[in-house]
Parts: C-alpha cells; structure tokens; sequence
C-alpha cells in the first residue's frame, strides 16, 4: 500500500515537470491566505507558476489539473529563515560544510555561501515532503558571518534554487570578547566602511589610514549603510539586544534580531524600532549566562507588544538541515505558549517573506504571487498532519527522500537481497 | 563460550548474596535464562557506598476521575478513574472507591498517563548554564573509566530538572557521555529537589553501565588509541577479559572468605558486577553492524546489552533486537548530523516497534526530555506514513513502560496498574497532540507539579537572582 502511493507521489512528480504551463486548481479547502481570513470551500488557481485567483468556491478552470483539498488545510509554502539547508550536509564532515568562513578579524561580510549551495543535499526533498518550499540559508561564524540567501526548494542548480541574494547580512553577537570591545569593533567595522566608500580611489593608490577589514568586506558592507540590506544580528541577552538596537540606530541599519532570547524584557522597544525578531518556540532553558531570561512564551509575549515575529527552529538540532521542517513544531509550541494561531501561521510565511524581501513573491496567498502552496492533512502545526500535495511556482515537488528510500527497504526484514539470520 | 553463562550461574547461587540482607528474586529475563540476576544484590564489599536518601513528599489519597487514560500497559480507558492512596496506584478502572478524605479531580477532556521516562538523559551532569565548570558529563581521559559514577557529577541545582517535570518527566537515567569505550557508571533518578544527589537516587535501581560505540571513542583517542573501530572492539574485550578474572577471584574469595580478600578495583569493580548481571549495559552505538558486533561481544563474556542507545540505525536490525530481547532507547527524527547518524529515519521507532522489539523514545537532551511525549508523537506519525498504526494507548508505552524496563524498574514504575508507584501526569488534552502540556504531576502519590499554581514550581537555587522567570514560564 505504501508503495503504491510513493509509485503515485513520484508519478505526479514526474507529471508536474512537464506541465508547467498548465494550470492547477486548488478545490475544496479550507483555504489560510494569510494575507486575509480564512476561507472555506476555498479555490487557489495557479497558471503558469503564478497565483491567478484565490476565492470561495471557484471552479477550476476547463483542462486544470485539479487538486481535491476537500476537508484539507491549504497554506502558502512554510519559510524556515534560519537553516543550513544547502550549504552543510553532515555537520561532522568538514568537506560537506560550505556555512561559514574562518577569518583572524571576525569579519566576513564578503562571504556569499550561495555560490556553493549544494543543489543535490539529500536534505532538500524532505524539506520539501515536511512543507517548506522556502528557506533562508544563512551563515555562521565571527563577528560578522557573512550574507545570507532566500532559496525556494526547487532548481538543479544553485542559480536555479535562489530566489534572492543577497537578502541579508548576518552578524552575531555572542560573546568572544569583553562585550563593550565587541561594539566597538562593530562600530569601528561599520565606520570605516562609510570612510571607504567616499575614498576609493585613495584607497586603490594605497593613499589611506588600514581599514579594520578587507576591501571586499567593506564594499560588501555598503548596502547594509545604505540601508537597502537588513542586517540580521544574533543576540540573546537584554544588554546585548539593546547594544544591537542602539548600533542599528545609530547608523541607520534595517535591523533584524536573531536569537534573542530575552527579547520579551524590551519588547516594547522593539516594536517600536519596528525591528522584526527572529526566534524558536521551545527554548526555556538559561543554557548560558546571556540566556538567563530564556522562557517558552517570548514569541507570545513579543507578539503582544506588536513586534513583528518570526518563527524558526532553534531548539534541538537548531537550524539542521536534516530537520528543517520541524520549524512547524515550534509554532505549534508556540500557540501551546500563548502566541494566535494565526500570528503563528504569519510568523513562518508572511513575515519572513517580507523582512528578507520577497513578500510580494512569497509568503501569502494572492493573485500576482507565486504558486508557493502547501495541502495539509489537518492543522499544519501537529504532529499527526502530513503535507500531501507540496507546490513550487505552480509544480508538484513531494516525494520520495533518502530517508523515505531507506525505509522502504526495510519495511520488510531482511530487506530484499539479505540473508535471514 | 557459552560456557562463561553456566559457570555464572553456578557462582551466583554459591555466592552468599542473602547475607547482604538486600537480596530479591531474579528478573525474568528472556535472553539468559540459566543465569540468576538478583536485582539490587550486593556482592561486592561496601556495594552501596552512597544510598539513596529519597524521601517520599507526603501524599494524600487523591481520585482522578471522567479521564482518558493510558495505562502503559498497553490498555486505554476512556471516562476512567484512577485511585492513589500511599504513594502507590490503588486501583484503575471504569470506576473506583474513593476514601471519604480522598481529594478528587475531575478530568473531563484531560487524560492520564504514567510519570515519563528517560532512559538517555545528562541533566546535573551536563547542566545549564552550560559552562566548563560544571562540564561533568565526561571523563575522557581514558577509553575505561568504568570506575566513575555519574552520580557524583549531578548537580542536584541543575535548573533543567524542574523544567522536565513540567513536560511530566518523572524518572531519568543520567549517563556519562559517550567520549569512552566504557564511560562509567549511570544512576537512575527521581525527578524532584535535593540537596544532594543521594535525595534523589531512585531506591533500589540498579546502576547502568555506559559503553558506546564508533565514532566517539576512536575520535577522541585518535593520537592514543583507539583509534580504529577495531581498536574500539579491542579495547572491549581486553577490558572484559581483565573483568572476567578479576570476578572469578572476587567470588571465590566470597565463596571462601580463605585469607586477605583481593584488592579491589573500581573500574574491575563495576564490571564484575555487570558480569554478575547487577548492572545493566547501556550501549551508545548508532550503525546496525557495530550493534551487531556488541551483541557478539556480549555473548562472549555473559553479559546483558539492556539497551541500544540512540541506535539510528536500530530498524536495520529490529528482527534481531527483538529476538535478544534488547531495547532501543532512539530519537524520533534526528539524524545526519555525522557519519555514523547518516542513516537515521523518522520510521525508526515505528519499525522497531513493529518487529516486536521494544522501542523507547529516549532524548539525550534537555529540551527533548521536556517534551518526550511530542517525540512519540513524531514517531506515530511516521509509522502512520509507513502504513504501522500506532494508537496513543501504543505509543505511551515508548516513554512510561519500556523505558522502565531498560532500567530494571518496570515492576515498579511506567504504568497505572495497582502495587506501582503512583507517578502520574494529568494532562490538559491528548498527549501526543502539540496543544498539549502535563497540567498536573505526581512522584509516589504527591503532587510535585501544578500548572495551575506556579507559585508553587520547584525553583533551583540556581534561579534565584539570576533567572527572571520561573521554569521559563510566566508566573
């Protein structure tokens, strides 16, 4: 029975793959737009990769592949905006991790990890099974990390998996050294990169002071001045969340928190700065002295203040790739915690869609925006709901992984071709 | 070499096991009928230098009542009651006699199940904050360091236990890490405050013994071996051999009292004894094959393999592990984090469980052991893809029963059934569903946690001062 559905998942697949200018209808579901209420006997029409019409009780359009979504949830496809999906394959195997970059300065901001993203990762289609059609992958190390890309689940190659990049710059406020050096250092970084700017060609002739990083880093750092790239900085602490608020001010940076495990004691000031966060639903442990106020309902709390939240995974294998798709369980926490539901449903496809900037792409359900759609058995954030039907710019993308692959053949023990014991 | 069990087995009935006062009956056990275990026995000199000093709060007679309840046992009750009185489970049912003085809770829409159960847990031994001093949870400097306890790294202050037992986990077996061939000892502990680990040392328990397998051990003595896995399979059996004899010397002396008794040797000292079957092998091994070779080793020297340990490839060989009667203590979803993990399936747990061998959600982790009922979850869901229906009465069983009988324990916890210890979780809904969370919970009958009332949550010592909230949570 198993196998016959998967010979029927891959068949569709293989199905989808030619029939991109086809059109798909979406029927009978309870339809979650995000942008806007929920609709029963919902219809989500998709031509030619776009979303041409979401409404109650359309009827598909004459020659449309249909998908029965009858007593379904319909969804735009979830966003994990916090994963190495791509770029680390087995985290203990040095040659599969293309995330971060060692530098003797902590400074990496030059560094585009997309450019090596492994289109092949046996983790993309179980991302792509649990629901996620779209992740941010992000980098990690040092002071600054490097930049991050926003990549739909669907390409063969990295050209063809990424929907925007650059999307952000990452940096990361952990502690390496005495607190006060580390703003400093990011203060001097972000200085002499404005100081750069308006002296290239002096620099060039070799005619200015060192600057405290590369030529390549501080070019890289000119749209984050320019406050056309968000700068995505990872703290926890309450002191180090306001440094971050602080340095953001102070030089005009669009501004992002990450982590941010004691958000909720300035969640005011945060909302106030308009300064979307991005953090887990599960964490409650003071794991380190600056996560000493960590607690299980800061995405509620946060939320209440009116901060713009967005949920990813940073609880057990935190960011894996091998687990991507669990972002869904940490909403569901979440809820458990106090945060709405449907805050919750945002948190993983809207709000991330629109901090990385491709809300007008992604992340809702519209007409004009691409056909990122999600069929769920039930309550997208429970454990006993599956995706059934999983589409990328209007394709089927479900089915089978390596994990799915291993587990067919040992349904059956021996598995065929062994000796019995 | 079969040869070694009959001859233990000859020893443990002339050994003068009752003359230590603690002696029981034999654990059935399916996989070594003709040796005799004596649970909790004390054949060494000074076998119990550090007892427990648990005591049990005081529990009033307490009646849940109009409650879905999973028993553990396998059974489900739906609008059932569940009887507590002296810290033990009276009586399950359809309905139940409550003493006059009983207080009785209604549980309409919430369901009941057993205290859960970790079988893989490093809380106190690797507590938050996590910082290098109280890093206790390896002692890597040797590939056997079977004479350390962990006991005697568990800092009872540990901030993540009052956090378990609000995800209603109310049993654990700490271990040492995994750095080790042979790690040391576990202890087995209740899930409340004390002062001292001793307070919380589960009366009775046996000790496990950690052994792990691949990548660990041969990584971090890579410059002094081993350094190989067949260095690591080596170093087992040398170790084994050395135990063997310094058993036999051991008993016979016991046997004899002729002259100075041997001089005596921690590390030897836990491994007699896991030969004499009073301590069971808690096994870290990942890759079907390596697990393959232990269940060799074991059957080579007379040992218990009680429980693979995260065992990611466990579904490779479940026929085999449920014909030696081991368990699997594994995750629901992780993998791939190393070479080793490479082959780690959602169906893990489910295929286990469908070969009929006992499977065990275990978390190895302080924020899943706070959640072992989602991770069942997970694993229930996974089996549904593959076609194994697993019911909630089923699934319950991976975090209350099972595990208990990887410690040795299931006669006393990991089910609601009359004469166990009334270890209990009121839950606020279905525990496998997400929106869940434990709303009450019971160690021997008192009432150790209540959601309702967070005035009344175990706050460490820890916290004061440096946490600004309670459990994580609002007060």
């Amino acid at each position: 029975m198993r196998r016959s559905l998967l010979r029927a998942l891959v068949a569709l697949a293989c199905v989808a793959r030619f029939a991109d200018a086809q059109v798909v209808a979406i029927t009978g579901g309870t339809v979650y737009p995000v942008k806007g209420p929920k609709i029963e006997n919902g219809t989500v029409i998709i031509s030619a990769g776009k979303i041409t019409a979401v409404g109650a009780g359309l009827a598909a359009p004459a020659g449309a592949t249909v998908i029965d979504a009858r007593g379904k949830w319909v969804t735009p496809g979830l966003i994990n905006a916090n994963t190495n999906l791509g770029l680390v394959e087995v985290g203990a195997v040095a040659e599969t991790r293309d995330n971060g970059v060692r530098s003797a300065n902590g400074v990496s901001a030059f560094f585009q990890p997309w450019e090596g993203l492994n289109a092949s990762s046996t983790n993309i289609p179980q991302a792509r099974n649990d629901g996620l059609t779209t992740v941010v992958t992000v980098p990690t190390g040092g002071m600054v990390s490097g930049q991050a890309a926003v990549i739909d689940l669907s390409g063969d190659t990295p050209e063809a998996l990424v929907r925007k990049a650059p999307a952000a710059m990452v940096a990361n406020f952990g502690h390496t050294s005495a607190r006060g050096d580390l703003f400093g250092k990011m203060r001097e970084l972000l200085n002499d990169a404005r100081v750069y700017a308006t002296r290239r060609a002096q620099y060039e002739l070799g005619n200015t002071r060192s600057m405290a990083a590369s030529k390549a880093d501080l070019e890289a750092l000119q749209p984050v001045l320019a406050g056309t790239m968000p700068l995505v900085i990872d703290a926890d602490r309450r002191s180090d969340i306001e440094a971050a608020l602080r340095i953001a001010k102070e030089y005009k940076l669009k501004l992002i928190l990450s982590g941010a495990a004691e958000a909720w004691m300035v969640a005011d000031q945060i909302a106030a700065a308009k300064v979307p966060v991005l953090t887990g639903g599960i964490l409650n442990i003071p794991r380190s002295f600056a996560t000493l106020g960590q607690r299980g309902d800061n995405l509620a709390l946060l939320r209440k203040a009116g901060v713009n939240v967005i949920i990813i995974s940073d609880s057990y294998a935190s960011g894996d790739g091998f687990n991507a798709g669990n972002v869904r369980y940490e909403a569901g926490n979440a809820v458990s915690a106090g945060l709405g539901w449907d805050d919750a449903l945002r948190a993983l496809t809207q709000a991330p869609a629109e901090a990385y900037g491709v809300g007008a792409q992604v992340g809702a359900l519209a007409a004009g925006m691409d056909g990122n759609v999600v069929v769920w058995s039930g309550d997208p954030f429970e454990f006993s709901t599956r995706a059934e039907a999983v589409l990328i710019k209007g394709r089927r993308v479900e089915g089978m992984s390596r994990r799915n692959e291993l587990e067919k053949r040992y349904r059956t023990l021996p598995p065929a071709g062994y000796a019995k014991p | 070499m079969r040869l070694c069990v009959s001859t233990l087995a000859a020893l443990a009935v002339a050994l003068p096991l009752s003359a230590q006062g603690t002696a029981r009956p034999s654990v059935p056990d399916s996989t070594r009928k003709s040796a005799t275990y004596v649970a909790g026995a004390l054949s060494i000199p000074n076998a119990d230098p550090f007892p427990s000093t648990y005591k049990a709060r005081p529990a009033r007679n307490t009646v849940i009542r109009n409650v879905t309840i999973l028993t553990g046992t396998g059974a489900r009750i739906d609008n059932g009651s569940v009887l507590l009185s002296g810290g033990k489970v009276m009586s399950v049912g359809a309905s139940v006699n409550a003493p006059p003085d009983a207080e009785v809770i209604d549980g309409a829409g919430k369901w009941l199940t057993p205290g859960l159960v970790d079988t893989h847990s490093h809380l106190g031994v690797y507590p938050a904050p996590g910082v290098d001093a109280n890093s206790d949870g390896n002692e890597a400097t040797n590939p056997n360091t079977s004479q350390v306890w962990a006991e005697h790294s568990v800092w009872p202050q540990d901030p993540q236990f009052p956090r378990a037992l609000a995800g209603g986990l109310t049993t654990m077996q700490v271990l040492p890490g995994s750095a080790n061939l042979f790690g040391g000892r576990s202890v087995v502990l209740k899930n409340v405050p004390g002062r001292s680990v001793q307070e919380m040392k589960f009366p009775g328990a046996k000790n496990g013994l950690k052994m792990a397998c691949g990548e660990n051990p041969k990584r971090v003595y890579a410059s002094r071996g081993p350094s190989t896995r067949m260095g690591n399979v080596a170093g087992y059996r040398a170790a084994w051999i050395a135990a063997d004899a310094y058993r036999r010397r051991w008993d016979k002396w016991l046997a004899d009292r002729a002259g100075d008794p041997p001089g005596r040797d921690l590390q030897l000292e836990t491994m007699a004894e896991v030969l004499r079957g009073n301590i069971f092998v808690q096994n870290h091994c990942y890759r079907a094959d390596e697990m393959m070779q232990m269940i060799d080793i074991a059957k080579e020297f007379g040992y218990q393999i009680r429980s693979f340990h995260h065992g990611v490839e466990a579904y490779k060989i479940a026929d085999v592990l449920a014909k030696e009667g081991i368990s699997a203590s594994i995750w629901s979803d992780w993998g791939g984090f190393k070479m080793e993990a490479l082959d780690g399936v959602r169906g893990n747990l489910a295929l286990v469980h469908a070969a009929g061998a006992r499977a065990i959600v275990h978390s190895d982790d302080a924020t899943g052991t706070q959640r072992l009922n989602q991770d069942a979850a997970k694993g229930v869901a996974a089996g549904a893809a593959l076609g194994i229906q697993i019911p909630p009465e089923v699934a319950i069983t991976w975090i209350t029963s099972n595990p208990a009988w990887a410690m040795g324990l299931e006669d006393k916890i990991g089910a609601l059934a009359p004469g166990k210890n009334a270890d209990v979780v009121l839950w606020t809904g279905n525990p496998f569903s997400v929106y869940s969370k434990a709303d009450k919970v019971w160690i021997d009958g008192a009432l150790m946690f209540d959601r309702g009332d967070p005035r009344g949550w175990w706050k460490t010592d820890f916290e004061l001062g440096f946490v600004p909230v309670v459990m994580g949570g609002s007060r």
